[in-house]
Order: structure tokens, then C-alpha cells, then sequence
């Protein structure tokens, strides 16, 4: 539990946190403005976006400055770790609530709409569908045509995207072990091939977004299937992205000769990240494209 | 450790004292005084809700803007209040009561505040909007089709949730890690005072829920935007999903707002009673039964939206399975006082109006919790009566007696006695008179959120706004009070209250700015 109080590292008044709220503001001010197709709404959230990122680049170089510099004694290494579980935490609840519209449109609302002839009449509520109004659904991967949309198939690409994330996970912990026994080569080989191995991810899922768009019909607008499809897979892939973003700091860091075996808490961090992506793409190909 | 060496030398003066803070003190300080400017902005709209209801028919705003209020003030008292208000007496008080040096994470400590006043202006911006609609209008529950339709408004309430909800996991993400990770040695789980107790499985609760209301609101963002059809039955959605989603957040959110209200009621009265807390670990136990049950009872605030039977009648007994930790809980605080030997400081007439007055509020609770019964009660006055126990005589009435319980322990002052009973008691009778009223009015079937009424509910409403501004102007006396206890006031001793027990009386009135540097040992 608690040990030595007297070496905790309390910081000094930081300038930080007022000025990134101060992006943040702009950003969502911003975002309210361009979503109505206001004046300087695209300017605002750029300038809300560049302090942002600004800010957290300063930050984050001032902690690993204050951690390479060897004043986080272990309880403080502590209080990381139980700051970034529960905020991987925090994070499963998000996704959480966008399964829970998707598990409830499959088991409760489409079938409500389907169960009375009054309302819609002759619609069929089967899953995959976009309701009673949106276009009709068709084959999976399919080329739809006017007023039609095809569900994403999940024995092509995304299928390849599940072994590439768990490969990932592979990689990530094979450096994690070359950490552990200050093996540095297989340390940056390791977070290198995660790294690629997460941009190949999100080539193909972009790839995928396009041909889902150019010709499957099957677009955010195409009801409640395109609404969950887009929505789930696109926050993951967003997390994804910043998981990529996490590791190339890390692989950064470890080519300046940060971290010891005994000292790599940010790894750790970015390692438990990337397993939580990993793990909410298991439920997604399970029960977006799969089942 | 050069640097944590010249940290305790660093007393930043003026201004950028508290922009750039890392001190838990002065940053529970800022929370405290944002949650009572709140206060009184959102008063001040409930005030205009009933002044309108004084009489029936339209006299003083029109009905788009009387929606405006409704909205705002819930939002504001939730979000902008009772929230950062417990947040700031687990900054002030939770280093304190565990033998911490601060807060685990200091830095985002700043920022999980520095976000709130920027969410503030973003949402209240909207009021000065009224050629584009105004004010989210849409109750602060934000159903939709009715917040699909609402105009720009809806959007800065949306993007200002968003930040809210940061704010909040930041904090709770805090709170988790300093009372986890800081405690003096000794300092077992189970020796840990009520509040922070509470606080933990708050934070808890924060960290579950705010990341889902975030997701629900994005999904109303991105029907009103993008296309989407969540809750359009065209696109194949449903609107009442949104409803689920609200009150999966909702429900554990109502819980967020009592339970650091329950800690800080087993602080006082012990110390009042001058006997230690009965049932500590009943206490304990209570509140994790409690907060378990929050998320398996959503569906009772929507009993009326056509739920199927097997689900109605789940709901309802969960629901009202929560009565039982409740009853521990009361039965706990009651029992701590019998026999004491009992002083009625202001502190503890809250406490004791709390016990009485939150009580209430649960039984009409568990009356509404009976769904034959919600069919009649649903959406009426009784409802507003029922969550106004709860949450005034409840959540706000704590904090109140919080703030005179720890007030000279913070300043080194006491407060005025003579008025702090005035206050007392002009709010706890403004209080009922003007929410005791509003049960009759609901079980004679007066909706809630509609301004203009028969003419046989007149008389009750009229009671029922005599009673609001009387609540209302007795706050300005507790603000006058805090700002004399700050400036001058008897000098408070160290342990303040004779009965007090805790590490943070161990300190002296004022604490320095930095405390507990070594740890104290707890035996």
C-alpha cells in the first residue's frame, strides 16, 4: 500500500491545463458551428485542434522529462497505473453504450417495428436492415444498386484485420519481453511491426470505409445498420489511430534510450491501450460483421 | 528530489495562483465557489419557473422560454452545483482525512476544474441565442424526436456535455488513484472515514456512466447531422432507446449526487452525537449495495412507455431493493445519535434535516417505484416533489452543513452562529413550503414542465412559489455568511469541534498550504 509520503513528486503550478481547456473550448465551439454550416466553425476547431495538440506534446515532454530525470519514485508509478486502467475503463463504457444500441435495435426495436402490419406495412425485420424507410439490404458484399445497401461481409477483410490486431498484440508483448531482459533490438523491432501492423489496419479499413461508400450503398445514412456499422467501427478506428500514434511516441522514446527494465511505465500504458483496441475489435468482428 | 523540494517553497500569488494550481486546496476552493455562483444562477432560474406559476395563465414568459428554464436549471444544478461541489470537498477534505501530501495526479487535478467553467459558458451562451431558438429546450433528460427537432442550442448543450464528462472522468480517475494509492500508512480500507468511502465508489460510478451518457448524446449529435437513425423507427431505431441509454447513465448519476451527500452526513453527525458512527461497516456495504443496484433499475423512470410485463416488474422490485440499503443506512444514523450527548450546531440541523427530509424523499421514491401507481404519478408535480427531497433537502442541504462543518477548519474562522440558524431555518421551512405543496398537486394529476395550469391547482402553487423565493433569498444570507467567516470571524481552533475525530482535525485552522508532507501514522 502506502509507503514513503515524503518523496511523492508533487509538481509545480502548471500552465498546462488552463490553456488546453482553452482548446478545448474552441473546439467544441467550433464543431456547434460548422455542424450548422456556420462562418468560422472550421477555423475555430483548427485553432481548437492545434492548441490541443500542442499542449499535450508539452505536457507529456514535461512528465517523461520529470520521469527520465528519475524523480517518480514507485508510489507515484502507482498512481499512473491505476489513472491509465481506469481510464481504459472509462473508455470500455463508451463502447459500451454503442453496443448496447446495437443489441438493442437486433433484439427489441426492430422486431417491434416488424411485429404490426398498421404501422409498416410488408417491412421484414430481418437483421441486417435500415428500417422500414431506409434502402432495402441485400447480399453481403454485393454491388448494390439504387436504393439498396449490402452489409460488410465478415470472412474478407475483416477477417484479415482480426489476425493483423492479434498479431499486433503478439508484437507488442514480444517487445515488451525485450524490454524486460534490455534486449533494445527486439524492443523497437517489436513496437516497429505493431506499428505497421496498425497501419495496415487502417489501410484496409479505409479501404474498406471507400468501397462500402462506392459501392456496397452502404453509408451512415443507411439506417440503423449503416448508423451502429459506421459508429462502432469508426470509433474503434479512431482509437486505433491514436494507439498508433501512442506507440510511435514510445518507439521514439525507445530509440533515445528511454526506459529500463524496471522503469517503463508510458510502455506499459501504451501496451494495455493497444490490448483494449485489440479486444474491442474481437466484439465488434463478432457481433457487427460476423453474427 | 531537488524539484519536489523547491515545490513546497512555491506559493504562487494573484491571479495565476489559481489558473495555474496544483494544490488540492485551492483547487476544492475553486470548485466550491463555481458550484455556489451556479447556485444561485440556477435558483435564480427556478425562481423565473415560479414565479410564472403563481398564477395560472401566461404572464411573465412565453412558453418556449419557460421550457429554456426548466432545461437549464436541471442542468446547471446537476452538472454546474451539487457535482462540483462534492468534487470540491473531496479536494479540500480527502488529502486531508487519508494523510495524502495532495490529490495522486495534481496536474490533471487543475484540469479535470479549468474545464468546467469553459463547458459553463458554452451551454448558458445559448440563453443569449433566443432568435436561434434560445436555450436547450428539451427537458435536461434531452429525449428525443423532441431534441432532434431542437435548434443550435441542443448542439452547445451536446458539445458542452461532452466536456463535462471529461471533466468528470479526469476527476473521478483522481479520486480513485488518491484514495487507492496515497493513504498514510495504517490508513487501512476499512478505517477510512465515510466520506471518502463514498467518494470512492462515486468516483466509481462517474468512470461507468459518463462515458456512456457521452455516447448518447454523440448518437443524438449525429441523428441531428450526420443521418444517423438511432432513434428514428424509419431508419429501423427507436427513440425510447435513447431513453435506456439516458437513464443507464441517469440512474447511477441521481446516486452520484447522494452519495458523497451520505458521507458527509456520517462525518457530522458523530461528531455532534459525540458517539463514533454506528454500523461502520453496515455503512460501508450499504453504500456498494447501493450503487450496485443503480445499474439494474434504469427502467423505472420509463414505466409508462409501453416497457414489456417481465420487464416492468423487474424494475420494480429492483427499485425497490434499494429501500433496504437505504433503511440500513437511515436506521445508522439515527442509531448513532440515540443516546448521544447531542448539540445542535448548524452543521448538524442540516444533518438531522437531511435525515428527516431525505427520508421522505425516499419513501415517495419507493411510491413511485409501484408501476400501477407510476401510471398515475408519472410526469406530474409529485415527481418534481419527490427528486426536490432527494436533491435539495438531500444533496444540497449535505453540502451545506458540509461547508459550515469544514468551513473553520478551511479559513481559521468560525462562522456566525445566530446566522447560520437563521439560515437554517428560513431554508429548511422555504423548502417545504415549497415543495411539500407540489405532492398534492401531483397526485391531483398537475404535470410537471408545463406553464400554465387549472385553476383549481392555484392555491398549492401559489405556496409553492411563497416557499421557492423564501429558499431562494436565504441563500444570499449563506453567502453573506461565507464571505464574513472568511474575512474576519473568531479565530477557530484546531480541533474546531469537540467532538470531531480524523486526521484533518489534527491539523491546524488554517492547515498550511501543504500538509502531511510525512505521513501521520494511524493506529
Amino acid at each position: 500500500m502506502s509507503t514513503a509520503h515524503g518523496n511523492y513528486y508533487l509538481p509545480n503550478p502548471s500552465p498546462w491545463p488552463i490553456i488546453i481547456s482553452f482548446g478545448l473550448f474552441f473546439l467544441a465551439l467550433g464543431a456547434v458551428l460548422t455542424i450548422n454550416s456556420l462562418g468560422a466553425g472550421p477555423w475555430l476547431m483548427l485553432v481548437g485542434t492545434a492548441i490541443v495538440a500542442y499542449i499535450i506534446a508539452r505536457w507529456f515532454g514535461q512528465v517523461i522529462g520529470e520521469s527520465e530525470g528519475g524523480i517518480y519514485n514507485k508510489q507515484v508509478d502507482r498512481s499512473f497505473r491505476w489513472g491509465m486502467a481506469w481510464f481504459i475503463f472509462s473508455e470500455v463504457m463508451f463502447f459500451a453504450a454503442f453496443f448496447g444500441a446495437l443489441f438493442y435495435v437486433r433484439q427489441f426495436s426492430v422486431p417491434w417495428i416488424g411485429e404490426t402490419e398498421l404501422l409498416w406495412p410488408g417491412f421484414d425485420a430481418a437483421w441486417p436492415t435500415a428500417g422500414p424507410k431506409g434502402p432495402m439490404a441485400i447480399t453481403p458484399d454485393t454491388v448494390a444498386g439504387a436504393n439498396q445497401f449490402s452489409p460488410m461481409g465478415a470472412w474478407g477483410i475483416p477477417a484479415i484485420n482480426t489476425l493483423i490486431l492479434l498479431s499486433s498484440g503478439a508484437t507488442v508483448t514480444w517487445a515488451h519481453w525485450g524490454l524486460l531482459k534490455d534486449n533494445r533490438a527486439q524492443l523497437i523491432t517489436g513496437l516497429f511491426l505493431t506499428i505497421a501492423l496498425g497501419i495496415i489496419f487502417l489501410a484496409l479499413q479505409i479501404y474498406e470505409y471507400i468501397h462500402a461508400y462506392t459501392e456496397l450503398g452502404l453509408t451512415l445514412k443507411a439506417g440503423v445498420y449503416g448508423a451502429t456499422f459506421f459508429m462502432l467501427t469508426g470509433f474503434h478506428g479512431f482509437h486505433v489511430t491514436l494507439g498508433v500514434i501512442m506507440l510511435t511516441v514510445i518507439l521514439g522514446r525507445s530509440l533515445k534510450g528511454h526506459f529500463r527494465s524496471d522503469h517503463h511505465f508510458g510502455f506499459e500504458a501504451v501496451a494495455w491501450y493497444w490490448h483494449f483496441v485489440d479486444v474491442v475489435w474481437l466484439f465488434l468482428f463478432i457481433f457487427v460483421y460476423w453474427l | 528530489m531537488a524539484t519536489a523540494t523547491a515545490h513546497h517553497g512555491a506559493h504562487p500569488t494573484g491571479i495565476s495562483r489559481w489558473l495555474f494550481t496544483t494544490n488540492h486546496k485551492d483547487i476544492g476552493t475553486l470548485y466550491l465557489w463555481l458550484a455556489l455562483i451556479l447556485f444561485f444562477v440556477g435558483g435564480a432560474m427556478a425562481l423565473v419557473i415560479r414565479a410564472e406559476l403563481f398564477e395560472p395563465g401566461m404572464q411573465i414568459v412565453d412558453p418556449h422560454f419557460f421550457n429554456q428554464m426548466t432545461t437549464m436549471h436541471a442542468l446547471i444544478m446537476v452538472f454546474g452545483v451539487v457535482m462540483p461541489a462534492f468534487v470540491g470537498f473531496a479536494n479540500w477534505q480527502i488529502p486531508m482525512m487519508i494523510g495524502a501530501p495532495d490529490m495522486a495526479l495534481p496536474r490533471m487535478n487543475n484540469w479535470s476544474f479549468w474545464i468546467l467553467p469553459f463547458a459553463f459558458v458554452l451551454l448558458s451562451s445559448t440563453l443569449f441565442m433566443q432568435d436561434q431558438g434560445g436555450a436547450p429546450s428539451a427537458g435536461w433528460t434531452l429525449y428525443p424526436p423532441l431534441t432532434i427537432q431542437g435548434g443550435i442550442g441542443t448542439d452547445f448543450a451536446i458539445l458542452s456535455i461532452h466536456m463535462l464528462g471529461i471533466s468528470s472522468v479526469l476527476g473521478a480517475i483522481n479520486v480513485i488513484a488518491t484514495i487507492l494509492n496515497m493513504r498514510a500508512p495504517g490508513m487501512t480500507l476499512m478505517k477510512m472515514p465515510l466520506f471518502v468511502w463514498t467518494w470512492l465508489i462515486t468516483a466509481f460510478l462517474l468512470l461507468a456512466v459518463m462515458p456512456v451518457f457521452a455516447g448518447a448524446v454523440t448518437m443524438l449529435l449525429t441523428d441531428r447531422h450526420f443521418g444517423t437513425s438511432f432513434f428514428d423507427a424509419a431508419g429501423g431505431g427507436d427513440p425510447l432507446l435513447f431513453q435506456h441509454i439516458f437513464w443507464f447513465f441517469g440512474h447511477p448519476e441521481v446516486y452520484i449526487l447522494i452519495l458523497p451527500a451520505f458521507g458527509i452526513v456520517s462525518q457530522i453527525i458523530p461528531t455532534f452525537a459525540r458517539k463514533p458512527l454506528f454500523g461502520y461497516n453496515s455503512m460501508v456495504y450499504a453504500t456498494a449495495s447501493i450503487a450496485f443496484l443503480s445499474f439494474v433499475v434504469w427502467a423505472h423512470h420509463m414505466f409508462t412507455v409501453g416497457l414489456p410485463l417481465a420487464g416492468e416488474l423487474f424494475f420494480m422490485y429492483a427499485t425497490m431493493l434499494i429501500a433496504v440499503p437505504t433503511g440500513v443506512k437511515v436506521f445508522n444514523w439515527i442509531t448513532t445519535m440515540w443516546r448521544g450527548s447531542m448539540t445542535f450546531e448548524t452543521p448538524m440541523l442540516f444533518a438531522v434535516a437531511f435525515v428527516f427530509l431525505f427520508t421522505i424523499g425516499g419513501l415517495s421514491g419507493l411510491m413511485l417505484a409501484i408501476v400501477p401507481a407510476d401510471f398515475q404519478y408519472h410526469d406530474t408535480y409529485f415527481v418534481v416533489a419527490h427528486f426536490h427531497y432527494v436533491l435539495v433537502s438531500g444533496a444540497i442541504f449535505a453540502i451545506l452543513g458540509g461547508a459550515y462543518y469544514w468551513l473553520p477548519k478551511w479559513t481559521g474562522h468560525m462562522y456566525n452562529e445566530t446566522l447560520g440558524k437563521w439560515h437554517f431555518w428560513l431554508t429548511v421551512i422555504g423548502f417545504n413550503i415549497a415543495f411539500f405543496p407540489q405532492h398534492f398537486l401531483g397526485l391531483a394529476g398537475m404535470p410537471r414542465r408545463i406553464p400554465d395550469y387549472a385553476l383549481q391547482f392555484t392555491e398549492f402553487n401559489q405556496w409553492s412559489t411563497v416557499g421557492a423565493f423564501l429558499l431562494g433569498f436565504a441563500q444570499l444570507l449563506f453567502l453573506y455568511l461565507v464571505v464574513q467567516t472568511i474575512r474576519s470571524g473568531k479565530k477557530a481552533s484546531t480541533q474546531v469541534w469537540d467532538g470531531a475525530k480524523g486526521l484533518e482535525w489534527t491539523l491546524p485552522s488554517p492547515p498550511p498550504y501543504h500538509t502531511f508532507a510525512t505521513a501521520p501514522k494511524v493506529k
